[in-house]
């Protein structure tokens, strides 16, 4: 009896229900995972092995053209003895302050201003997207130029305004040259929060003005009570993307300074490159690299917990 | 309270004239509902008197002050609009007492008032939700509430009903005139639905392509139309237009094309063989053997009533009937008009006759 009783449904599954494979072929939840496959090769492949290949390199002594051996925590160690580091981390932490704070000043100016209405709305809508849309290495040069120590534009024309004497050497002094490439980055920054913010206005219904002006708020009021407090979750993510690509910066600095005058627009990315690639010390490289990612963290749970849905966002409960 | 005075009023967007001078008395306390079909300058005309649209030409006075040129938060009128613009990011509390907050009130002072308006609506236990959180009608009577708060000269709704659902805005349109009767603020309400006028006001303003087409109580335009545009906007169904032309010699009657008779009471002098519109509402039309010959086209019972639309020649004719008659599509009946509620248009202008 007992022989009969295990083997009858072992023999039923046997003949009747499809193998694993097919039922997995098959099942509804599994297909959302073949589906996300490809996408997740990609991200994998591109994204998640180089960093975690940057992160073990840190803690190797890899240089470009030998293996390297792992050494621990010694490059660190190496790096907080190290002032030109501590130099880099202030450097990018004032300019992604500095910068951040202007753009989304300006930006949201801006924002502000293109969604009134005034003649050729649409065209200098355009207009001021177009330092978002020039290739970041060909502004940096014209840049370069506009701050060329003998044929600068601006140096040029305040003498003939007669405002200076001699041309300014916008990228040869430490504060010019700071000053200088935070205001590039601005510059190519801005269109960037403005339009974003534009859209966030623009979804702002303009029956609310109409009721916030006859219950008989100021412009200033309509702004403070109104605009602002339904612009918060937009203002989260768009600053959100502004510090993060802020932080990251490589190009702008790289081609209008390469990090210099002494080291003073030296960021953690150029820095990183210039011992990892241009030194060939892969592994120092990496750890410095890899010392940017706490930063990142940190204002990614910033704008974490300021864009969590507030109380008002969320959903209905009609009852 | 107060009373409000449109004179002559004109607005131009760029070259193009929208209203064409409407004269607009409004006593102090009344309820005057602004009715036409949509492009007509109703809910432009109502932004008017709150500020939202400057006035091309003529005046508009609230109390006995011009306001033309009066800023929209010192005419100390109050809007509910038709998305009830609502802010979304504040609780009902805040957006009731936010203009009282704006007038830097002391917040003792915001809280005791809107806690009284919310009692009136029924709203005390909502006042710590969003507006997210509510359902239309709720969202309705906290618009409403924010307008009350004020205590204001003058309340301006526009097409506020026209969110909800049907049986919903059966309902509000009660609480409204309810409310109106309680407060007695002088009230201006805008709609497109002729029935919410003619239940709500005390007096309604049709308009119609930027001019005022008839002002008067709600039954003097049911029963004396100035003209066809107003005969057939107000009533539901509208009321029937017949072609024909007046015969007054001796018997006064409209003889149709196809030559059938409609009565009249009576019939203005010198006026034999003119044209005419002869209009008569459905439920001013009988079943008898001697009435016109009709071909019913199609049923439509609602139980409390039945409408039958017909045909006589070529003109359709709608017929309402309290009592239930037993009539099928295709079948023929007779249609006898009540002679003295007909009414007579000039086929060319339009006007009563």
């Amino acid at each position: 009896m007992s022989t009969v009783q295990t083997s009858m449904p072992v023999q039923a599954a046997a003949a009747g229900e499809p193998s694993l494979w097919l039922r997995l072929r098959a099942n509804r939840n599994w297909a959302a995972l073949w589906f996300m496959l490809p996408a997740a090769a990609f991200l994998i492949l591109f994204l998640a092995y180089p960093l975690g290949l940057g992160i073990w390199m840190s803690f190797t002594d890899e240089r470009i053209g030998r293996g390297g051996v792992f050494i621990g925590l010694e490059n660190y160690q190496w790096l907080w003895d190290d002032a030109i580091f501590w130099l880099s981390v202030f450097n990018t932490v004032l300019y992604t302050l500095v910068a951040s704070v202007i753009k989304f000043a300006i930006g949201l100016y801006l924002a502000l201003l293109l969604n009134r209405h005034m003649p050729f709305k649409a065209m200098i809508r355009s207009i001021v997207l177009i330092p978002f849309i020039v290739p970041t290495v060909l502004s940096a040069i014209a840049f370069w130029w506009i701050y060329d120590a003998q044929f600068s534009i601006i140096s040029w024309s305040l003498i003939k305004l007669g405002l200076i004497e001699h041309n300014i050497n916008f990228l040869g002094d430490s504060t010019w040259a700071r000053a200088s490439v935070i205001f590039a980055n601005v510059w190519r920054g801005v269109p960037f929060v403005a339009i974003t913010l534009l859209a966030g206005l623009q979804t702002v219904s303009p029956s609310l003005y109409e009721a916030a002006t006859l219950d008989g708020a100021t412009n200033w009021q309509r702004f403070r009570y109104i605009t602002y407090p339904l612009l918060t979750p937009i203002i989260a993510v768009v600053m959100t993307f502004s510090v993060l690509f802020t932080f990251t910066d490589f190009q702008l600095i790289w081609a209008l300074t390469r990090g210099g005058p002494v080291n003073a627009t030296h960021l953690m990315a150029t820095l990183s490159y210039q011992r990892g690639i241009i030194s060939g010390r892969l592994g120092e490289g990496a750890a410095i690299a890899t010392a940017m990612i706490p930063f990142l963290l940190a204002a990614i749970a910033i704008s974490w917990f300021g864009m969590q849905r507030r109380k008002w966002q969320q959903g209905s409960n009609n009852d | 309270m107060a009373s409000v005075q449109i004179s002559d009023v004109r607005k131009s967007f760029g070259g193009f004239e929208v209203l064409h001078g409407v004269t607009v008395p409004i006593e102090d306390g009344a309820f005057v509902v602004l009715v036409g079909p949509s492009g007509c300058g109703k809910s432009t005309l109502l932004r008017m008197l709150a500020g939202l649209e400057n006035i091309t030409s003529g005046t508009i006075s609230i109390g006995n002050r011009v306001v033309n040129n009066v800023q929209p938060k010192e005419r100390d009128i109050a809007m509910v609009f038709q998305n009830y613009a609502l802010y979304p990011h504040m609780t009902v509390a805040q957006n009731m007492g936010f203009s009282l907050k704006l007038r830097n009130a002391n917040a003792q002072d915001i809280t005791t008032r809107v806690k009284k308006a919310a009692e009136i609506l029924a709203l005390t236990p909502l006042l710590e939700r969003y507006p997210r959180q509510l359902s239309g009608g709720q969202r309705q009577r906290v618009a409403m509430g924010r307008a009350i708060v004020r205590d204001p000269q003058v309340f301006l709704f526009d097409e506020p009903l026209s969110n909800l659902d049907a049986k919903l805005r059966v309902a509000m349109r009660t609480e409204i005139k309810e409310l109106h009767q309680r407060l007695k603020t002088t009230t201006v309400y805008v709609t497109h639905d002729q029935i919410e006028a003619m239940t709500m006001a005390d007096k309604i303003v049709v308009m119609h392509d930027g001019i005022v087409e008839q002002m008067g109580s709600p039954l003097e335009l049911y029963d004396k139309p100035d003209n066809q545009f107003v005969a057939g906007f107000i009533g539901s169904p509208a009321m029937n237009f017949l072609n024909g032309h007046l015969k007054s010699n001796g018997q006064v009657y409209v003889e149709t094309e196809n030559g059938a008779r409609l009565p009249l009471a009576t019939a203005p002098t010198a006026s034999d063989g003119k044209p005419v519109l002869y209009g008569i509402r459905p439920e001013h039309l009988e079943l008898a053997s001697d009435g016109i010959e009709a071909e019913v086209v199609v049923v439509e019972p609602t139980g409390s009533e039945t409408q039958i639309v017909s045909r006589i020649g070529e003109q359709d004719i709608i017929a309402v009937f309290r009592e239930r008659h037993d009539v099928k599509p295709g079948e023929r009946i007779h249609l006898r008009p009540r002679a003295s509620s007909a009414h007579l248009f000039d086929k060319d202008t339009g006007h009563r006759l």
